[in-house]
């Protein structure tokens, strides 16, 4: 491999302050929401008491999942020794942070309290993943830094792989703590699933490198600077080989379910009858999410095509905010099992009577949060690269592996 | 519920100079109407009190809520029940409005107050 | 022999501590032993212990269909009826968005059809899962096995509702106007029944759906004591615990459901 410059993003300033200014618009828009609904309360949201983590969760937690799937470019680069992941690693690391940033500003925002912060970081209960995320969080935060900083100090950079090899571990306990959140939930019959910890790593891998690879053709393409066929054709196969296992891991989920009769109402509500949670399923989660990404990035011609590579990745990304809603609004939505061999007449409490859904339905204040949480993210990744060398002068092939060019 | 939105954004904006909104305000709180006028001194000499009322308080509630310990000389709810005011015609005044003895202070030293978010600002009866 | 716990130090105190002082039925049969007659007891002053176990018994064969009374005592007892709908909040949306602690549910039985009918609430479970998933430590059980909500240190990310298998708790969708001493209440905290701990603290032996129930479906008490009037009627009836599979070993049990 020939040395790899790094160099600032070079668009040139009107593209450049049009670009911040849409994002810092949508985080504006994002910021007025999120007033809005700390002055009135929750109630001017969809959520309730029965459905009660709504859109704003669904986006925060597709951020952190996507977050430590981020840096997974950079750990094929330095912990699996990949000599080509190498000059992208920079990219990765600033995506592992910016990513995890913008999912946890949105998810302390839909707080009850987001004053209480303070509360948060300085009263523990042990027990409680919760708890042992805030500590994840942090610390992945500050791993990365440091990652980040062996990478672009050159006197730094023996230090590298060492620290490259923990963050790597960091952020698959990070990822894990995030899928405990839901497998610890014994109460739920959609959540209580060991599964949901390797489920939520192996999303995160898919998740993290779509996003990768749509700000990186995005940063190059409009810079002008060469990305090579190869390189491209690895990333993509990388991807359609991590929403594969998604496919397998969706699978062996619901067949598992499927096998447990006291699973078998909540899989007839995901699957068959929950009306928007089953269309989501189907059409969000699998089809657009999976087997249509999965036709375009396998395809000996399609594949090939950076137009259909970048709809592959946007699909991807579609299907994981699916995912991530069937998850956490589905498994809310399908009633408590309180009374099982019982049928509910009458509630005081909605109590899933007659075995109904539970409403929830979006409020606009909601999906504005979650959007100013992508859009921070996004702004915070285009003013480091703007200022700071991330980005390779050249991804061109003949840079990075001359013997294969050609 | 769109227009209402505009609107609470404004509203949201100038959250920080309207601490009390909401809170409906009776009548002006009479000169010594509150039991602690006609006292020599609160639980501690008031030299004392002004500065490390806060601290009392915080372990009293501590001990309230997790070992239910109810002694009212160290709780908010005895602050309130000798401090609150009564208006004219007799009932009380909130000791968080406008220059009443909670907010009084508060506004002066520009300290915010958390505790009214959740507990009566008035004596309830239970 | 009893005695007053607060010595007022000045007369000017006295007048503020008459409310305060109330006087512990303290029995000293050793020095340092203390026996405390606990259901009786007025424990302003003394720290909860595990000595006691406060929960409840429901007998379903009681509890009439159609009456609601056990829940609208409970309104007023916890403050929750001094709650305004926020205006231009939707009517089904703000039922659901409003708190409740305790509701009646009616039941079929799918097999024989049997119908009943029960009030839910917090189960005060010994292993309670809102309490393990709270990141804060804001959901906590008390030592006499109440399960409650520290609203100091909650900060509103209602994991515990996630958790809870009864859908017992509620989360404040609103700012809250008008509040009792007793109970206080705010945007932003999740709350739930906490068996009248305002009674409990006080010394008072029943909770407000006890006094409310014509019925008399609900027994409260000491678990531990065995000669209190719920651990009588537990020993006497079969009883179970809702969702018993999950192992929580609930306060709260019913009969004949």
């Amino acid at each position: 491999m020939k040395k790899i410059h790094y160099r600032e993003w070079g668009i040139d300033s009107p593209r450049y302050w049009g670009l911040l200014a849409v994002l810092a618009a949508i985080v504006a828009v994002g910021g007025f929401a999120t007033l809005y609904m700390e002055h009135e309360g929750h109630w001017v949201t969809g959520m309730t008491n029965q459905v009660v983590w709504g859109t704003p969760h669904v986006f925060a937690i597709f951020l952190i999942v996507a977050a430590s799937g981020a840096l997974n470019v950079a750990s094929i680069g330095s912990v699996f020794g990949q000599k080509m992941y190498k000059p992208l690693a920079r990219l990765s690391g600033l995506m592992a942070i910016t990513l995890l940033v913008g999912g946890l500003i949105v998810l302390v925002l839909d707080l009850g309290q987001p004053t209480r912060l303070i509360v948060a970081m300085t009263t523990y209960n042990f027990k409680s993943i919760f708890a042992w995320n805030i500590y994840l969080y942090v610390g992945f935060l500050a791993i990365v830094a440091v990652y980040l900083f062996t990478m672009m100090e050159r006197k730094a950079n023996p230090y590298s792989h060492g620290v490259g090899v923990v963050a790597f571990v960091w952020r698959l306990a990070l990822t894990t703590g995030t899928g405990s959140i839901f497998g610890f939930l014994v109460a739920r019959q959609g959540y209580d699933a060991a599964i949901m910890a390797p489920m939520f790593i192996i999303m995160s891998f898919a998740y993290g490198l779509a996003l990768y690879l749509l700000v990186l053709m995005f940063a190059f393409n409009t810079d002008e600077r060469p990305l090579g066929d190869v390189l491209l054709r690895r990333l993509k196969n990388l991807l359609g080989v991590f929403v594969a296992a998604i496919f397998y891991f969706t699978l062996v989920y619901h067949l598992t379910n499927l096998y447990g009769t006291e699973n078998h109402e909540f899989e007839a509500f995901i699957l068959r009858d929950g009306g928007v949670y089953t269309w989501t399923f189907w059409l969000g989660w699998v089809l657009l999410g999976m087997l249509v990404p999965m036709g375009i990035l396998f395809h000996p011609a399609l594949g090939m095509q950076r137009g259909a590579i970048v709809i592959a990745a946007l699909l991807v990304v579609i299907g994981g905010l699916s995912a991530i809603y069937v998850i956490v609004i589905g498994g809310q939505a399908f009633p408590l099992s309180m009374f099982p061999g019982y049928t509910v007449l009458e509630s005081g409490y909605y109590d899933g009577v007659g075995g109904l859904a539970r409403h929830y339905a979006p409020a606009l204040p909601e999906v504005l949060l979650g959007l100013g949480g992508f859009a921070l993210a996004l702004l915070a990744t285009f003013v480091a690269v703007r200022i700071l060398q991330f980005l390779p002068a050249s991804l061109a092939d003949e840079v990075l592996d001359p013997h294969k060019a050609n | 519920m769109k227009g209402k939105f505009g609107l609470s954004l404004l509203m949201a904006l100038c959250l920080g100079l309207c601490g009390g909104l909401g809170v409906v305000y009776a009548g002006e709180g009479v000169e010594g109407s509150a039991k602690a006028d006609r006292l020599d001194a609160c639980v501690a000499p008031t030299a004392f009190m002004r500065r490390n009322h806060f601290e009392l308080i915080e372990h009293q509630r501590h001990i309230t809520v997790h070992e239910g310990i109810r002694k009212t000389d160290n709780s908010l709810a005895g602050c309130i029940d000798c401090h609150v005011r009564r208006d004219a015609q007799g009932s009380p005044v909130p000791v968080n409005a406008p220059g009443e003895f909670c907010a009084a202070c508060h506004e002066y030293a520009g300290a915010s107050l958390d505790c009214f978010t959740c507990h009566a600002t008035k004596p309830t009866g239970n | 022999m009893s005695q007053p716990t607060d010595q007022p130090s000045n007369t000017g105190r006295r007048e503020f501590l008459a409310g305060a002082t109330g006087v512990a039925a303290a029995t000293v049969v050793a020095p340092g032993v203390f026996l405390q007659s606990v259901a009786n007891a007025a424990p302003r002053d003394t720290a909860v212990s595990s000595d006691v176990r406060y929960g409840m018994l429901i007998d379903t064969s009681k509890c009439a269909d159609g009456c609601n009374d056990c829940v609208t005592a409970c309104d007023k007892e916890n403050g929750l009826d001094m709650l305004v709908k926020p205006e231009g909040a939707d009517d089904e949306l703000w039922d659901m968005q409003r708190p409740r602690w305790i509701r009646t549910v009616k039941l079929r039985n799918n097999l024989t059809g049997h119908v009943s009918t029960l009030p839910m609430m917090c189960q005060h479970c010994e292993h309670p899962p809102c309490v393990d998933v709270c990141p804060t430590g804001a959901s906590f059980r008390r030592a006499d096995g109440i399960v409650m909500v520290d609203r100091h240190t909650c900060i509103g990310c209602r994991y515990c509702m996630m958790a809870c298998p009864y859908n017992a708790r509620s989360f404040i969708h609103e700012a809250v106007q008008f509040k009792l001493t007793a109970t206080p209440r705010g945007k932003g905290c999740v709350e739930s029944c906490n068996l009248c701990v305002q009674r409990r603290d006080n010394g008072g032996t029943t909770t407000a759906c006890q006094d409310a129930c014509k019925q008399g479906a609900i027994v409260f008490g000491d678990l531990k004591d065995p000669n209190s009037a719920v651990s009588q009627a537990m020993s006497k009836y079969p009883t179970v615990q809702i969702r018993a599979d999950l192992k929580l070993n609930t306060g709260v049990r019913y009969t004949d459901v």
